[in-house]
């Protein structure tokens, strides 16, 4: 049995300013070291004053992830020497020594196979981030490190989980929850280089656990946990006795390096920073947030199934990205006379054909130029039988590129034959007439050119091509 | 009467009334500074250039235009921990050297626009700790009345450049007696007003939660006029209090005949020399001639004050001073190292000095795992029980007095080998810092050697206008505020 705990560090990338100085937030195209003052520089004298904007974002997540809010919020030092730390301490929070996090509890709701479960949280809590430590190469054969003090200072949100979590893909469903929260909330652009970080911790059951640190990304976590639970299997086939550890995700050779074991681990010496003063939450300024709270995935998703008809599954996947869901509503609610075939149709047209397009080419639909009235005149036509699906399909890369539907039909009726009744047709006629190529073809498949280059005599050239071979395969599978 | 020798607000009259040019005062300033700081090395750092251009520019405006700041033209000598813009700033260590802070603390911003003069920055102990000015990395700072002697600590150079007229007032800090010890050893006025009355934003932080910035002043009246310029709410510092700031100068006029005055009976058992205790007593029926009352009042824990004030103190600076790795600014250790720690490590064990390392290394062990409840916990629970003490004892009175050292000036070198004697020094003034509450000391008599003795005056919350109200009307009545040191090395 395998048992996972998370801590997701997420950058509150939308907050204008940094978590304890008036520094932009925005660093990310920024020269070095440009986004800098005395605070975030931990120059001698400075002293950290709390960006009240950070207490409403995390009310927010605390909110939505139903977590106990400690109404009175202050932080801790946590000690420790390295080159990305200028104080050489991180104003954070922590929830012993007298010390409380931002909030306690929690949980997010997970499907994995049909089958729901509650992640529960440990806390959620705030702290600064770290300078930015650049290398030439890899960390081990760069002959430097350069300090980037740019993201020193900038708000980072720690969700921690309890150790609940039974399998890798446990964990992914559990970040693709989270990543929509996220999104919803409107605290943070995950999308951001370098705005995510997840330490890890796993252990076989009855068996020392170790932390993995290091995972930058919530798709290497889901790596990086099935890579660290075959080492420890292995380990424990072969007779070793496992020791808890801290390990560091290698995310080029994507194995797990052993950094120190626990008897190494650093002393933090938390204790309380009073150049901060407590401040209050109070439960009006919670009421506050909750009534400015937008539509949250969950909510949407039910609302979907009511007025869409979609089914749970459906309406989920619809909703865990906002772009999308808020491209649907609009496409799907633009035609009166849609109903729930046209909702579905409109909703598996964007989940299954437009979210593959975005995935293959690595990017979000509000980057491409397709718009949610393309959609709605492409199941229009099909539904009124002008297009066929298969057709319909490959207009998709065209339609990113902002074609309406009409137009693409008009390009290609000018210089392609393209449609499929006709095409069929010269098919099974240039079956019927060359009966000696058919029988070539049975024993050699090249001979399939000369049957396709029959159909481009007889239409000059016209046919489209790809739907040409795949006709003419179906029908000579016959 | 020489030009150094004028009060502060004396001087401001005669600036204004075209008696004296600021060039002269500036000039004064840097004169005495000639002729006295190779005797008692109050300075570590000059600034004469751009005192002496803003002199004469303050001169020429002034020729113009009646509109000026409400310090125009008094020079102050600045405690080297307080950052002013592209200012060498170096807390009395090696490891700062060359760093010059990009920025203005909030005092000196205050200052600047009511248009002081900034004539340099003083020695000090090693980040203020210290009760001698022997821990500075660029040598000790001498006693104006006896240059065999320690002008007292941390901030020594602050408190010698006022008495031998170097400056007109100097800034200093306060954690645990840092602006009194030096006041009372030189004679002169030192104010640790409230925690959060005064801005911490540009003071490099020593401990945090104990630190403050103060006047050091020749008169009462200058302690006012200064602490109403530098006194209020700063959006930087969390910790700064948004409390009425008190029109001081016109506060501490006023009759004390309705005052009722405690004497906490614990300042004044062993271990406090004679003279100092006599001395004291008379200064106290000075007061009750003046119609104030006194009544014995109990601060039960006093004892536990050194203990609790040296843990957290080193606690705090233990985190505070990790910062100093070399990396960023300041001074890197010559040797090139192989990996970042043995970096860090080096260029700390080669320029911290002796007193800050073993505060750095009693305050990491402190802080320690396993350590944390029994030291740091245990010493937060004290200082609530002192602060405690001193709540109900303002019940029974306005404000509490009492000596301020329990002796005079010692000879430097003395203590220096026996760092728990030397921490014994703060007993009467580090329980203040504990509990946050404002202090005054100022000068009562002197002793057989002709040494200062300080008078201290302790009070409730924000009070600041109650004790410099006593200490002014107590100044008067002794009148003996105007005595100037020998510049001299005494006997014994």
């Amino acid at each position: 049995m395998v048992i996972i705990g998370l801590e997701v560090h997420i950058q509150l990338t939308n907050l204008k300013t940094k978590l304890f100085c008036s520094c932009s937030n925005d660093y990310r195209k920024a020269d070095p070291n440009t986004y800098v003052c005395p605070i975030c520089l931990g120059l001698p004298g400075s002293l950290p004053v709390v960006n009240r904007k950070t207490v409403d974002f995390a009310t927010r997540l605390a909110l939505v992830l139903e977590c106990d809010i400690n109404h009175q919020f202050w932080f801790f030092r946590k000690n420790y020497h390295y080159p990305d730390l200028p104080k050489g301490f991180q104003i954070s929070q922590y929830n012993k020594a007298g010390g409380k996090a931002f909030a306690d509890g929690g949980k997010i709701t997970v499907r994995l196979n049909n089958h729901k479960k509650d992640v529960i949280l440990n806390r959620i809590h705030l702290e600064e981030d770290p300078a930015r430590l650049v290398h030439k190469g890899s960390i081990v054969s760069s002959p430097f490190t350069l300090v980037d003090y740019n993201r020193s200072g900038v708000c980072l949100i720690e969700i921690v989980t309890e150790p609940v979590i039974s399998s890798p893909e446990e964990a992914r469903e559990f970040l693709k929850q989270l990543k929509s929260i996220v999104q919803y909330t409107g605290i943070s652009n995950l999308e951001l280089e370098g705005s995510v970080r997840v330490d890890a911790n796993i252990s076989i059951k009855g068996h020392e656990r170790s932390e993995v640190k290091n995972i930058n990304s919530f798709r290497e976590v889901e790596r990086a946990l099935r890579h660290e639970i075959v080492r420890q299997k292995n380990a424990i086939k072969r007779g070793k006795i496992l020791i808890q550890e801290t390990r560091h995700w290698d995310e080029k050779r994507k194995i797990t390096i052993s950094l120190r074991s626990k008897e190494f681990e650093e002393d933090y010496r938390y204790f309380p920073e009073q150049d901060l003063v407590p401040i209050e939450i109070d439960d009006k300024f919670i009421e506050n947030v909750k009534e400015n709270l937008p539509e949250m995935p969950n909510e949407r998703a039910y609302r979907l199934r009511r007025e869409y008809m979609l089914t749970e599954f459906d309406s989920e996947n619809l909703v865990l990205d906002k772009r999308i869901a808020d491209f649907y509503e609009e496409g799907a609610n633009a035609d009166p006379s849609f109903g729930s075939s046209e909702y579905k149709q409109y909703c598996n047209w964007l989940m299954n054909n437009i979210s593959g397009w975005l995935n293959e080419h690595n990017t979000t639909i509000e980057k491409t130029k397709i718009t949610p009235k393309h959609l709605e005149d492409l199941i229009k036509y099909i539904r009124e039988g002008k297009i066929t699906t298969k057709i319909a399909k490959s207009f998709v890369d065209d339609l990113m590129q902002g074609k309406s539907v009409s137009r693409i039909i008009k390009e290609r009726g000018k210089t392609r034959l393209s449609d499929e009744i006709l095409i069929e047709k010269h098919c099974k006629e240039v079956i019927e007439e060359n009966p000696q190529i058919v029988e070539d073809y049975l024993k050699n498949p090249k001979a399939l050119e000369a049957l396709i280059g029959k159909i481009m005599a007889k239409t000059r050239g016209q046919a489209d091509p790809s739907i040409t071979r795949e006709l003419m395969l179906g029908l000579l599978k016959k | 009467m020489e030009i150094y020798n004028y009060m502060g607000y004396e001087l401001l009259e005669k600036i204004k009334n075209k008696e004296i040019t600021i060039q002269e005062v500036v000039q004064s300033s840097y004169d005495r500074i000639e002729s006295t700081d190779h005797l008692l090395h109050s300075f570590v750092n000059l600034s004469k250039k751009k005192a002496v251009e803003k002199a004469k520019e303050y001169d020429l405006y002034l020729k113009k235009s009646k509109q000026t700041g409400k310090l125009y033209g008094l020079t102050f000598a600045n405690k080297d921990l307080i950052c002013i813009d592209g200012f060498p700033t170096t807390c009395g260590s090696k490891i700062l050297e060359g760093f010059r802070p990009p920025y203005n603390a909030f005092v000196i911003d205050r200052l600047t626009q009511q248009g002081t003069i900034h004539v340099g920055n003083t020695n000090m102990d090693e980040f203020a700790m210290g009760g001698s000015t022997e821990n500075s990395s660029y040598g000790p700072t001498y006693n104006p009345w006896d240059l065999s002697r320690v002008p007292g600590g941390s901030s020594g150079g602050s408190a010698a450049a006022v008495a031998s007229g170097q400056s007109i007032f100097a800034l200093g800090s306060d954690t645990g007696g840092s602006i009194r010890c030096p006041a009372a050893f030189c004679g002169v006025v030192g104010l640790k007003p409230t925690y959060g009355r005064v801005s911490r934003y540009g003071l490099v932080a020593f401990a945090n939660s104990l630190d403050q910035i103060g006047p050091i002043t020749k008169c009462v009246y200058d302690s006012a006029l200064i602490l109403e310029i530098i006194s209020g709410k700063d959006p930087l510092d969390s910790t700064s209090v948004n409390n009425t700031v008190d029109k001081y100068t016109e506060e501490i006029i006023k009759p004390v005949d309705k005052k009722v005055l405690g004497i906490p009976k614990e300042f004044f058992g062993e271990g406090i020399e004679k003279g100092v205790k006599s001395s004291i007593n008379k200064s106290i029926e000075k007061l009750e001639s003046l119609g104030a009352t006194t009544v014995e009042v109990s601060i039960p824990h006093l004892e536990y004050t050194i203990a609790t004030y040296y843990l957290l103190c080193m606690c705090e600076a233990s985190s505070n001073l990790a910062r100093y790795d070399g990396l960023r600014y300041g001074k890197v250790s010559d040797d090139p190292s192989s990996d970042v720690y043995s970096a860090f490590s080096r260029t700390r064990g080669a320029n911290f000095g002796p007193e800050v390392r073993r505060r750095i290394f009693l305050g990491t062990y402190a802080l320690s795992a396993g350590y944390y409840d029994m030291f740091y916990i245990k010493a937060l629970k004290v200082r609530s029980l002192i602060r405690n003490d001193f709540v109900e004892a303002f019940k029974k009175c306005d404000s509490l007095v009492c000596p301020t050292m329990p002796s005079t000036a010692f000879k430097v070198g003395s203590l220096i080998e026996d760092p728990l004697e030397m921490y014994t020094q703060d007993i009467l003034t580090c329980s203040i810092n504990l509990a946050g509450i404002p202090a005054l000391s100022i000068p009562c008599g002197f002793d057989s050697n002709n040494l200062p003795i300080g008078f201290q005056i302790i009070g409730d919350y924000f009070d600041e206008k109650g004790i410099l109200n006593i200490g002014y009307q107590l100044e008067q009545e002794l009148g003996i505020y105007r005595k100037t040191p020998s510049l001299k090395t005494g006997g014994k």
